[in-house]
């Protein structure tokens, strides 16, 4: 760990933010992804059965 | 024939092919780029001579300010390739765009008020760019929230490319107003083709790997979206059949 001194809540806030911001969208985008593919087996499922 | 080629992926079939192919590498890719970066940054660079250690906050904020504005012309040109092509996956990558930029934007100003602080001895400054950047994120907000509230699709993207249009004006605020608006207090940019103006090879390095790591993950996020956003498109187009069907 460097000795970010003076600076440290700030450097250390801004890369947690960040951090976390980047780990929130991509989970959403995962999230979203399979939520898409799971109603479009469900849809086709349906349309098979008739 | 080279534009031939381009347009073949606006059929959606093509394009879930050719993006299962690339999302695996372009995932492993854009996380290889964004641990280097951002390890480099944070472990690696020597204290700025003038700002300390917070320098070390501008390998997140300078990759996420570009991509915010960089998301939004990208959003603009599927905008417009919808209104002239008419092509859907390119309105739905537009949408899809919207969330990952919106988080870029918020990035760029929750770090940016952070690094203002002790550099500049306030959070926040009504500076012409700082200003665009938040009307920007307000764009991001209202953009995404124009494509829930209405129902019928071709309506809902050829609105939002309108209000697309009018944000690249805030856009290109954000980026440039510090270049002919000479009353705020942000720097110019800290990528310059001018040597002079560019930071030292000791942070320009790692920046670049940062900036290349942003890109990839965009790339990477925009491709998982706009395939989710793909098949849902089917789902309702499906939904509906099974309503006139039942009706």
């Amino acid at each position: 760990m460097p000795d970010l001194g003076f600076y440290a809540t700030a450097v250390l806030s801004a890369y947690g933010i960040s951090l976390v911001s980047l780990a929130a969208i991509i989970l959403a985008s995962i999230r979203r992804g399979a939520m898409a593919r799971r109603r479009l087996a469900e849809a086709e499922a349906r349309e098979a059965a008739k | 024939m080279a534009m031939n080629s381009i347009w073949q992926y606006a059929n959606p079939k093509r394009f879930m092919t050719v993006s299962g192919y690339a999302l695996p590498p372009l995932a492993v890719a854009s996380a290889a780029f964004l641990i280097a970066g951002l390890y480099w940054g944070f472990f690696l660079t020597p204290e700025d001579f003038k700002q300390g250690t917070s320098v070390k906050i501008m390998f997140v904020h300078v990759p996420s300010v570009i991509m915010a504005t960089g998301t939004w012309f990208m959003m603009l040109i599927a905008s417009l390739i919808w209104y002239v092509r008419r092509h859907h996956v390119s309105a739905l990558a537009a949408k899809a765009a919207a969330p990952i930029g919106m988080t870029f934007t918020l990035m760029g100003l929750a770090t940016g008020a952070i690094w203002g602080q002790p550099t500049w001895g306030t959070w926040w400054e009504w500076d012409p760019q700082l200003t665009s950047f938040l009307i920007l994120f307000l764009f991001y907000l209202g953009y995404m929230a124009l494509w829930e509230a209405i129902e019928e699709p071709d309506t809902a993207a050829d609105l939002t490319a309108v209000l697309c249009v009018v944000g690249s004006i805030f856009a290109l605020l954000s980026r440039y107003a510090v270049l002919f608006w000479s009353q705020g207090i942000h720097q110019a940019a800290s990528f310059s083709l001018d040597k002079e103006e560019n930071v030292d090879n000791a942070y320009a390095l790692p920046l670049l790997i940062c900036f290349i790591g942003f890109m990839l993950l965009f790339i990477t996020l925009l491709l998982l979206r706009t395939r989710a956003e793909i098949r849902l498109r089917r789902v309702a187009a499906l939904e509906a059949r099974e309503r006139m069907s039942d009706a």
